[in-house]
């Protein structure tokens, strides 16, 4: 009877698997981690993100740009407005033009977006031998794997096996497509300090900026599981009570 | 031949006496909603009319208030709809909900759709309530695809390059129609700003066809899983309150599936080249359309050969498109004088091979067109045109049905009421 | 939906009642499902996050030197900052407040006597007022001049002649330090 309705929802779901199947890129497929957002009742380690954040500006920041972050959406990592003004001003951002015409440097505040390390793609690409270093904001949507990929590269950087020749200005990395990355590897062991004295090898470095990239990416995934869990239990809910109704109804019929 | 109305005693109120001397309102919704004669026997099947019929109403709601916060300027698409999702209230939410609202959109339609041809709800008297059933479906396609486009996304880009170079296949003007099309040239923001337009007209245009299509299905009544007409009132029941229900029931249903996707599954239907802002300097490796047009786009693909001195390109287009033209024809293809596959034997093994050739064709648009996966394509190619062309006109000639029964009223109270049976 | 509740003309069965209540409290679910759909819509329409972030502006009084005015953008906005020299506050708190059109005594439209910080529209019909840079005219009150009309106002930001209702608004403000307002 609910044949046709259970049909469609398993018709939609391996055509949804189906639709983001691809060929094997030459690289394996990165492998799984525990991610605390992951599931239906996932979130986002709010500690994990800060120390993200931390790595973030310490390491990734010189290079790459979070455009679509504002200083303001550290708030629901839980910083104060104290602190966010704080890191707001370590940066300078373009303003103006002023009242004779010239744009100025200013600290950035609260409001702006996230200063970038350049002004645009040509210069980034002029201080990364012709390189583009990618927007982070949207990383771990914009990439098949998504955080297990994004993981993966960083902590992928390993010796190339003896037959392979790297170019030069450029490194080995075991899960980027391809086997040769721009990018230097950009984490070590204890490159960034946490206070609280959280570990701070490449796997955990990586895991928490990942974290962190993950929330900026998706900075509503817990909002977002807290409502779809009430909907649809409401749903059930009403779905069961409508069932009710509609036997008691065509009971007449029947 | 009309059946007659379950009786009604037309509105209770003074003010809706007052209103419906003056706008036949309150009794137009009693005759054709809640008095309306409904073959009694309905199954589940019969739920995916309405559901399409509030899909399309929500995602008429979701996209007019994405639109009042959309900016349709290639430099601006995409940041504006990540102010969506992160600055606008609720944002996410509504855009989330639009996106697989589409999925589920096509999903339901392609039931719908299968629902009719299974039980010949296309036959004598409903051949244009199928056609203009196609309509829609074309309609949908269109505004589908050109939705789209409207993030700016790398598939955003690229898809558009693909589907819009398709009409250079035309002979001679080919390349004067792209042109015309993308308004330059190449994919640019004129070509954006136009679909913008049209992904905001069409779907109003869906509803004025949709309201044909209701017209068309008031004339004669829904068709049933006996496929035999309602010959009076002990075969019906008032649509009100026993499809209401049912469709609410159904509706709630369908809304759980809808909710999984929108919570916790939002992306399922998206390439992740998506969330990268269209660049023309780099095309993605894999090109692949949204599912519900990947069926098309194998077709398309698996013409790798000229044929007749026509083009492979030409060719594929014409029979990528000529797979929604076919569908036209299929009251004429179909040569059976019984409707419902349930007493026709051979058609109904058959029906079920033409859905396994589409989910084939599914899977052959999803991967690159290389190897196995290229015959795979070009075999259901085949078949999806082998089934409605010589399939069902000579199936319709040669199987011997079972036997109808006499009328709804007897069958349902026969052994199990058929309505309960999926 | 169903709240045209009409009992039908069909052969009647008991229980109806029961039938009834299942029916209206799954009508009832889900009428307030429906509602808290609707919310979401309704509420995307109000200022985003990023409208909201610029809802407060802070201004760094230092660099205004005695008798200096400074204009500043608060939501879209022109904001006067007035350090106003002891002529003009002596000007604006020597007048009887209840002869004004709109009566206000000075102290209750200041934190901080030498500090004047009013919203630069006037309450006529949303014209910026003249008198906030050097050499405009300020008319006989010292204070501002609404070229679009003849609004003049006083060193309180007070209607004193011409055809605005009101005295120029006070947007709500708050001294962060000495030398500092923010605004919002």
């Amino acid at each position: 009877m609910l044949k046709p309705l259970f049909a469609a929802a398993a018709l939609a779901a391996a055509l949804a698997v189906s639709g983001a199947a691809r060929a094997q890129e030459e690289a394996p497929t990165p492998p799984r981690q525990q991610w605390s957002f992951y599931g239906v009742f996932g979130t986002y380690d709010r500690a994990a993100a800060q120390r993200g954040f931390q790595v973030y500006k310490e390491v990734c920041s010189t290079c790459h740009a979070v455009k679509h972050l504002y200083y303001r959406d550290l708030e629901e990592l839980g910083y104060t407005e104290d602190q966010i003004k704080g890191f707001a001003a370590q940066s300078q951002v373009t303003d103006g033009p002023n009242d004779e015409g010239q744009m100025f440097q200013r600290p950035a505040r609260p409001s702006d977006r996230f200063a970038p390390p350049f002004p645009n793609d040509q210069a980034a690409r002029a201080a990364n031998n012709g390189a583009l270093p990618p927007d982070l904001s949207l990383i771990t949507k914009a990439r098949e794997g998504g955080p297990d990929y994004v993981y993966a590269i960083l902590t992928g950087f390993v010796n190339p096996p003896a037959s392979v020749k790297v170019p030069d200005g450029m490194y080995y990395d075991e899960y980027f497509p391809g086997h040769f990355i721009k990018m230097p590897p950009p984490l070590s062991d204890g490159q960034v300090s946490f206070t609280g004295g959280a570990p701070n090898k490449v796997a955990d470095e990586a895991h928490d900026v990942v974290t962190f990239l993950s929330w900026a990416a998706e900075p509503n995934l817990d909002d977002r599981h807290r409502m779809g869990l009430k909907v649809i239990l409401f749903l059930i809910v009403t779905a069961g009570l409508f069932y009710a109704a509609k036997r008691k109804i065509w009971a007449r019929v029947h | 031949m009309t059946v007659p109305a379950t009786t009604h005693r037309g509105p209770q109120s003074r003010i809706l006496r007052w209103i419906d001397y003056r706008l036949p309102a309150v009794s137009f919704i009693e005759h054709e909603l809640t008095g309306y004669p409904t073959p009694k026997n309905l199954s589940y099947w019969w739920n995916f009319g309405s559901l399409a019929g509030i899909v399309l109403v929500i995602m008429i709601v979701t996209g007019i208030v994405l639109a009042m916060h959309y900016t349709p300027d290639a430099d601006l698409a995409f940041d504006s709809v990540e102010r969506i999702m992160r600055d606008v209230n609720y944002g996410w939410l509504i855009r989330y909900i639009h996106m697989n609202g589409a999925s589920m959109f096509f999903l339901i339609i392609y039931i719908h759709l299968f629902r009719g041809l299974y039980y010949g709800s296309y036959k004598y008297p409903r051949e244009l309530l199928w056609m203009l059933g196609v309509v829609i479906l074309i309609l949908m396609i269109a505004t589908a695809f050109m939705g789209y486009v409207l993030p700016w996304g790398q598939m955003s880009y690229w898809a558009a390059t693909v589907i819009t170079n398709l009409f250079s296949a035309v002979p001679v003007v080919g390349g004067k129609i792209v042109t015309l099309l993308w308004g330059g040239f190449t994919v640019g923001n004129p070509t954006l700003n136009r679909f913008f337009s049209l992904h905001y007209l069409l779907p109003f245009i869906i509803v004025a066809v949709v309201g044909l299509h209701l017209i068309a299905l008031h004339q004669h009544g829904s068709n049933n899983p006996l496929g035999i007409d309602h010959r009076g009132p002990q075969d019906t029941i008032p649509f009100h309150p026993y499809y209401t229900i049912k469709d609410l029931f159904g509706l709630s249903v369908f809304l759980i599936v809808f909710a999984i996707f929108v919570f916790y599954l939002p992306e399922a239907f998206v390439s992740a080249d998506n969330s990268i802002p269209a660049n023309p300097m780099v095309t993605p490796n894999h090109i692949v359309p949204e599912w519900y047009l990947l069926p098309y786009y194998a077709i398309l693909r698996s013409i790798t050969f000229d044929f007749l001195g026509i083009p492979s390109k030409l060719l594929g287009v014409v029979l990528s498109l000529g797979s929604l033209v076919l569908l036209f024809f299929v009251p004429w293809l179909d040569t059976s004088r019984v409707r419902s596959a349930r007493f026709r034997p051979w058609y109904r093994i058959v029906s079920w091979f033409l859905v396994a050739a589409v989910i084939g064709l599914g899977y052959v648009g999803s991967q690159p067109p290389e190897g196995g996966v290229v015959y795979l394509g070009q075999l259901c190619t085949f078949y999806y045109y082998f089934h409605f062309l010589v399939l069902m006109p000579l199936i319709g000639k040669l199987e011997r049905p079972r036997p109808l029964p006499t009328s709804i009223g007897e069958a349902v109270l026969g052994t199990r009421p058929a309505a309960e049976r999926a | 939906m169903s709240d045209v509740a009409q009992s039908h003309v069909s052969s009647g069965h008991e229980g109806e009642t029961r039938r009834d209540f299942l029916v209206l409290t799954a009508a009832a679910v889900g009428a307030v499902g429906a509602a808290v759909t609707i919310w979401p819509f309704i509420d995307s329409l109000n200022p985003a996050k990023d409208t909201l972030a610029l809802s407060t502006t802070e201004v760094d009084l230092a660099p205004v030197q005695v008798g200096q005015r400074l204009t500043v953008a608060w939501r879209g906005k022109p904001i006067f900052v007035d350090h106003r020299p002891p002529e003009e506050i002596k000007a604006a708190q020597d007048v009887d407040a209840a002869s004004l059109r709109d009566p206000q005594p000075d102290s209750a439209r200041v934190k901080k006597p030498e500090w004047l910080v009013v919203v630069g529209v006037c309450t006529h019909l949303g014209c910026i007022p003249l008198g906030n840079k050097q050499g405009d005219p300020r008319g006989p009150y010292g204070g501002w001049f609404c070229p679009c009309h003849g609004s003049i106002y006083d060193t309180s930001g007070r209607i004193r002649q011409g055809p605005a209702p009101l005295n120029l608004v006070v947007p709500p403000y708050d001294f962060t330090s000495a030398t500092a307002i923010k605004i919002g």
